[in-house]
C-alpha cells in the first residue's frame, strides 16, 4: 500500500487573538465601485474585528520529548511575528506586509502563513484559520496544490 | 497554499426520522427519540466553504454582498421554520437525517457563480456536525 511505511501525522493547534482595524477600498475603482463592491467594508473610517487564529503545525512528535513543536515555543512565535505586528494596529497603514493588499480575511490570513511559515523549524505549518467573526473565517492550508511559496496572492492589479 | 473562505448560517427546523419500509417497531429501534411520531426541532448551523483564486482587485474569494443573498434564497428561505420531512421536496422520500440534508444543502449550493463549493459542513447541535464535499462530478464549479 502506498505510504504503509508512514507513521500517522499529528496535528497540534494554538489560539491566539488580535483587534484590528480595516476597511477595504481599491484606488482604482471609482468611489461608487468601492461603495458597490465592499458595502459598509468601505466606510473610509474604517471598522475593527476581534480577529482569532488558528495555527495547526503537523509532525511527528519528538521520541525525547513527546512533542511535535512545543507550544509554548509556538505561542511565542505567534506573538512576535502575529501579535505583536497586528494587535491593535490598523491593516491598512500599519503592517507593511499587506500594504497593496485589501486586507480582507483571505488576504490577511494568507500573509500570516507566509510570516509564519519559515519560522516553523520543526514540524511543519499545515494550516492557518483566520476569523474575522464566529461566522466568517479563511484556511490558508499547505498541501501539494500550488504550494511553490512563490506566489504573493492579493497583490493589487 | 491553499486559501478557502468559510461562512456560517443558521436556520430552525423540524424533522422525524423515519423510514417507511421499515415497521414502527424497528423504526422505533433505529431512530429512537428521533422517531417520535411528531417530529423536533434543531437550530441548525450551516457553514459554507469555497475555494478559488483570491481575486486581486477585491482580495476576495467570494463577495459576501453576493454569497449572502445566494445562501439565503437557496437555503435559509426555503428551510428555516419548516417542517423538512413535509416541505422539502427532497424529503418526501428521503430521511431526513442531517446527512441527507448536508448533501441536499451541497446540491442546493454548488451552482453559486464565481467560486466552488467544496464542503458543506452542518452543526445539527453543538455536539453533532455533519459534513459533505461532493464527489468530482458534483464539485466542477459551474
Amino acid at each position: 500500500m502506498k505510504n504503509a511505511h508512514m507513521k500517522p501525522m499529528i496535528r497540534i493547534t494554538r489560539k491566539v487573538e488580535f483587534s484590528a482595524a480595516h476597511f477595504y477600498h481599491n484606488p482604482r475603482f471609482s468611489a461608487e465601485e468601492n461603495r458597490r463592491i465592499f458595502g459598509k467594508c468601505n466606510n473610509p473610517h474604517g471598522h475593527g474585528h476581534n480577529y482569532v487564529l488558528e495555527v495547526t503545525i503537523a509532525g511527528e512528535p519528538d521520541p525525547e520529548t513527546g512533542m511535535v513543536l512545543d507550544l509554548k515555543e509556538l505561542k511565542d512565535i505567534l506573538q512576535r511575528e502575529v501579535v505583536d505586528r497586528m494587535d491593535h494596529r490598523h491593516l491598512n497603514y500599519e503592517v507593511p506586509e499587506l500594504a497593496g493588499k485589501i486586507p480582507t480575511c483571505e488576504n490577511i490570513a494568507s500573509v500570516i502563513f507566509e510570516l509564519l511559515e519559515p519560522r516553523i523549524t520543526q514540524g511543519k505549518l499545515y494550516r492557518v484559520r483566520l476569523y474575522e467573526s464566529a461566522d466568517l473565517f479563511a484556511d490558508c492550508t499547505a498541501d501539494g496544490i500550488g504550494s511553490n511559496g512563490k506566489d504573493a496572492p492579493g497583490s493589487i492589479k | 497554499m491553499k486559501v478557502s473562505l468559510s461562512r456560517r448560517y443558521r436556520f430552525a427546523a423540524s424533522h422525524r426520522l423515519n423510514n417507511p419500509k421499515l415497521g414502527a417497531e424497528e423504526n422505533r429501534r433505529l431512530y429512537g427519540k428521533c422517531n417520535s411520531p411528531y417530529g423536533h426541532g434543531h437550530n441548525y448551523v450551516v457553514e459554507v466553504t469555497l475555494t478559488g483564486p483570491v481575486e486581486p482587485s477585491t482580495g476576495m474569494i467570494a463577495n459576501l454582498g453576493e454569497l449572502d443573498p445566494f445562501v439565503e434564497k437557496e437555503v435559509v428561505e426555503v428551510f428555516d421554520h419548516k417542517y423538512l420531512n413535509e416541505e422539502i421536496a427532497e424529503f418526501r422520500n428521503r430521511v431526513p437525517t442531517t446527512e441527507n440534508v448536508a448533501r441536499e444543502i451541497f446540491r442546493r449550493l454548488k451552482n453559486f457563480p464565481g467560486a466552488k463549493l467544496e464542503r458543506v459542513r452542518i452543526e445539527e447541535t453543538s455536539k453533532n456536525s455533519f459534513e459533505f464535499r461532493g464527489n468530482e462530478a458534483e464539485s466542477v464549479p459551474a
